[in-house]
């Protein structure tokens, strides 16, 4: 797979000929061309783009740390890293025996709180619905927020979740990633915190070296000897 | 703008211009993408003593409200040259001229952007001239594209723009202020590389129908040399020296 690779820039023909055209492509004539600055991937019968830049958009089923913007009598605004706010219902916190008049939102999550949450829906038409009534959601009562690059998640996570288990493994810290790119570090002790942090922020810098997963584990190993 | 030498040899008998190009050479030009911390998108281009500042915000929120579309995400650009940007102060706000070259420079990248997948949102462009020495809807246009890219914002293909003209009955590339001021014509031009399409085409001055065509493959020429540049800034900024 390795050497079907390429670097592209937006307007450049990743291949020619009966591939289905996938993430960040599009199909004129029987050329496939780029929409992005990134890496082409060529399989068996699809092509895609893996972008190096841009902004989070919202996918059903992602996993997202939000901060909470504002809220009205029924529903909370929760600043997601995208161009579209998070939408967040107060049934979806209090059950459905929620009542207006009774419930104060307050109570629960108030401006500023972080939540990992759930993109429960979302199109074209209307702005996401998220949840956070699930196993692992919720409010977040404490760590520190990182903020990285959208694109650069899925290198942080690694294959398979590789990257971000070695770097726990490091540092001690638990790590929450948003597919938003913003990542919770929680850890007990302050050079682990230190540490993880570090290592979530070169991997934001350093996502397109080859090498990256042995650069990382250098680093966590030298720290913590000293 | 006055004062200006009427008697200058744009072009003399060796075909060497004003500022010692060859008919068919462009001025120096060097893109950097990125630079700028706070927009999403950014680059910085010198085309000849042109310098030009862009950064793109986006896709995010419209305001004011009402502009935004359900079917699909608006392009906002604004193009502006700052006061000391020509020899004499430039007054900051918005001239005519400023305001037709942003929706010049806006229509030249609709093509390019793929704004359909991002409805009820916008794309700022902000383009600032910081020094302006002719040509300077063509290095915008091209900077422009850079920082859009920079941005994440799919497009079809990159913008690379030029212009072409014409001095002392000589078709040639690349008009700087000078041969802008005293020369017959001056054709911009935007292109799309990869599509092979043109997106932008102004024309000042007169041209027979053979000098036209001339103009525009001289320009479409210039294009692709601009693009390689684009395609290098790019390069650079994210693929570090492994860029091809």
């Amino acid at each position: 797979m390795a050497d079907k690779r390429k670097y592209v820039i937006p307007g450049d023909v990743v291949t020619t000929g009966p591939f289905r055209p996938e993430q960040n492509v599009i199909l004129d004539g029987n050329k496939i061309i780029a929409t992005a600055v990134g890496i082409s991937e060529i399989y068996d019968d699809s092509v895609k783009v893996i972008p190096l830049a841009g902004k989070y958009i919202p996918k059903i089923n992602d996993l997202v740390i939000g901060k909470v913007n504002s809220h009205t009598s029924l529903s909370w605004e929760v600043d997601v890293n995208s161009c579209y706010v998070g939408f967040l219902p107060a049934q979806d916190v209090f059950g459905r025996d929620f009542s207006a008049h009774a419930d104060e939102l307050t109570s629960k999550l108030k401006t500023g709180d972080l939540v990992a949450a759930r993109i429960a829906n979302f199109d074209r038409t209307r702005d996401p619905l998220i949840t956070i009534g699930d196993r692992d959601l919720g409010k977040i009562d404490s760590g520190e927020l990182v903020e990285i690059s959208p694109s650069k998640v899925p290198r942080l996570i690694g294959k398979r979740g590789s990257m971000i288990q070695m770097i726990e493994e490091g540092t001690e810290a638990a790590i929450t990633i948003g597919q938003n790119g913003w990542v919770v570090v929680s850890c007990e002790s302050p050079e682990g915190l230190l540490k993880a942090k570090k290592a979530i922020q070169m991997v934001n810098e350093q996502a397109h070296v080859a090498n990256l997963t042995d650069q990382i584990k250098d680093m966590l190993d030298k720290k913590g000897e000293s | 703008m006055g004062g200006r030498d009427a008697k200058m040899v744009l072009l003399d008998e060796n075909g060497i211009r004003c500022d010692g190009r060859k008919i068919d050479e462009p001025r120096k030009i060097v893109i950097k993408a990125g630079g700028l911390k706070n927009a999403d998108g950014s680059a910085y281009i010198e085309f000849g003593d042109n310098k030009i500042l862009v950064g793109v915000f986006g896709p995010r929120d419209v305001h004011p409200k009402h502009m935004s579309d359900t079917d699909t995400g608006i392009l906002r650009v604004r193009y502006h040259m700052e006061p000391f940007s020509v020899d004499e102060r430039k007054r900051p706000a918005p001239s005519r001229r400023e305001i037709e070259i942003s929706k010049v420079i806006k229509e030249a990248l609709e093509p390019a952007v793929m704004l359909e997948n991002f409805p009820r949102t916008a794309v700022d462009v902000f383009i600032e001239i910081l020094q302006a020495d002719g040509g300077t809807r063509c290095a915008a246009l091209t900077a422009a594209s850079v920082a859009l890219a920079d941005a994440g914002i799919p497009m079809r293909d990159m913008v690379a723009a030029i212009a072409s003209g014409k001095v002392a009955d000589t078709v040639i590339l690349d008009v700087n202020n000078e041969e802008d001021q005293a020369g017959q014509a001056d054709m911009p031009i935007g292109y799309m590389p990869s599509l092979e399409k043109i997106t932008l085409l102004q024309l000042d001055g007169v041209l027979t129908p053979e000098e036209y065509k001339k103009c525009v493959e001289v320009g479409v020429e210039g294009c692709k040399i601009v693009y390689e540049l684009q395609k290098k800034a790019l390069n650079d900024k994210y693929f570090g020296k492994k860029g091809d």
